[in-house]
């Protein structure tokens, strides 16, 4: 027995839309500074699980815990949202279509979090603004709207938004999934760059190149369950499972194709 | 009698005070019908129930009766049961009330079209549902509404000649009162529809310029 809780621990995850159980059982734990890959088709409830982990997608059975919080308590609604609202401050997520505010400059993008929930001032907001978008290298572009961004350049925007609540835990939706192949590259940077510097992070990925050069733990999910799990090097190169070597093999078929 | 135009001077001051207060009218209904738009398209969409159907009814009751009607009630029903409300101020409230319930439906539309990311991505960084629809929501589905509630703005202006069946003295009762003690109708009458083309233009050229504004920030 490990005496040591982990940093993230889901147990007996359940999900279900009508008939349809999307989440069977799922059971994950994640150290802190552990970086966890998530692979599989779509439709194997992969970005449900994510989704779950900050209740965008509440469970229908089990827990999830984040240190020794838990993340889908059950109570009285309103208690509820003041509670989920400061775990998600906890929790940064980066989405696949990037979901920047459109009719704010990358700044206020930035700083509009910080400043309505942890009080901080114009100046320190800006500062702050300023240091997480020089780490993403969007620093030159701080008074630009969205609008006027390349797609990389918006993904970069929203881990620094994402980034300023300081959260513990990262979150990515197929945060590459919707750029174009040469934009790619700079975000992977990115967050290569937040693995060095050991946060937390659970990824949902189409792009096993990039799981396999930067996380620790790789799963695979196919209909509901994580059908295998294991380092990288295990998961890419030599899957027990037959549904894992399915999958690997097609989805290389068609990033050659 | 053929037409003289040269009684209009002489009355031309009591005239453009009355344009001043229809211009005073509007603005202070068109304020009242934005924010209470705002608001009542909020509530449709996202408040209790039990607060949703009464504001709901509310709703009905102004689309469904008479803004002639509705001025009539706030100005000489409510008299009755000892809320004195100047002639003014009910007009605000009657012409603001009575179109905030059609902008609420045009700022419902436009809320709802606002991508469903938006409010996820605010949640997710901890915001409350009122802090997100306050402050990336409705921003950007006010943004959207802009020209519809223009026309609402401008159908505004026109229906705030009602105003004076209360005597608040606006450019079609001061019209009436020139006309009064002129007998002459058809001048006064024209010059007073020139008037409200020429307000209705100046609010077409502000508009206009917010037009460009926000499409210079998408």
């Amino acid at each position: 027995m490990n005496a040591q809780k982990p940093f993230i621990d889901i147990r007996h995850a359940k999900k279900s839309f009508g008939t349809l159980e999307v989440l069977k059982d799922i059971n994950l734990q994640v150290d802190r500074g552990q970086i966890v890959a998530i692979i599989g088709p779509s439709g194997s409830g992969k970005s449900t699980l994510l989704r779950a982990i900050n209740d965008l997608d509440p469970l229908s059975g089990g827990e999830i815990w984040l240190e020794d919080k838990q993340i889908n308590m059950d109570l009285p609604h309103r208690q509820y949202e003041r509670h989920i609202n400061e775990v998600r401050q906890e929790i940064g997520m980066v989405f696949q279509h990037f979901n920047l505010f459109p009719h704010l400059k990358v700044r206020e993008n930035v700083t509009l979090a910080p400043k309505m929930l942890k009080g901080l001032s114009d100046a320190e907001a800006n500062a702050l603004a300023e240091e997480q978008l020089t780490k993403v290298g969007m620093i030159e572009r701080i008074d630009y709207y969205p609008s006027q961004l390349s797609g990389g350049q918006k993904q970069r925007v929203a881990i620094a938004r994402a980034l300023a609540m300081k959260p513990k835990v990262m979150l990515f939706d197929e945060a590459t999934s919707a750029l174009d192949p040469e934009l790619v590259e700079e975000v992977n940077l990115v967050m290569k760059q937040l693995a060095e510097e050991h946060m937390t992070m659970i990824i949902v990925t189409h792009e096993m190149g990039f799981a396999e050069s930067v996380c620790d733990r790789v799963l695979f999910m196919d209909q509901g369950v994580v059908v295998e799990e294991g380092p990288p090097e295990v998961i890419f190169r030599n899957p027990k499972s037959e549904r894992t070597q399915n999958f690997l093999r097609k989805h290389l078929a068609g990033n050659q194709a | 009698m053929g037409l003289d135009f040269s009684v209009i001077p002489k009355y031309l001051d009591i005239v453009l005070l009355g344009a001043l207060w229809t211009i005073a009218i509007t603005l202070g209904a068109a304020i009242v019908s934005f924010f209470g738009g705002i608001l009542l398209a909020v509530i449709a969409l996202y408040a209790h129930p039990v607060v949703r159907w009464p504001f709901r009814a509310f709703s009905f009751l102004f689309l469904g009766t008479p803004l002639l009607l509705q001025l009539f009630l706030i100005y000489f029903g409510l008299v009755q049961i000892g809320i004195d409300v100047p002639a003014f101020v009910a007009g605000v409230i009657g012409l603001g009330l009575h179109f905030a319930v059609y902008n609420s439906e045009l700022f419902q539309t436009s809320i709802l079209a606002v991508d469903k990311g938006q409010i996820e991505a605010a949640r997710t960084l901890g915001l409350s549902r009122m802090q997100a629809l306050r402050k990336v929501v409705v921003p950007q589905a006010v943004r959207d509404v802009i020209p519809p509630i223009g026309n609402n703005m401008i159908a505004l202006l026109k229906d705030s000649a009602l105003v004076s069946v209360i005597g608040v003295s606006e450019l079609t009762l001061s019209a009436q009162r020139a006309i009064g003690s002129t007998y002459r109708p058809f001048e006064f009458y024209v010059l007073v529809a020139a008037i409200y083309y020429i307000i209705n233009l100046g609010m077409e050229a502000v508009l206009r310029r917010v037009e460009r504004r926000i499409q210079a920030s998408k």
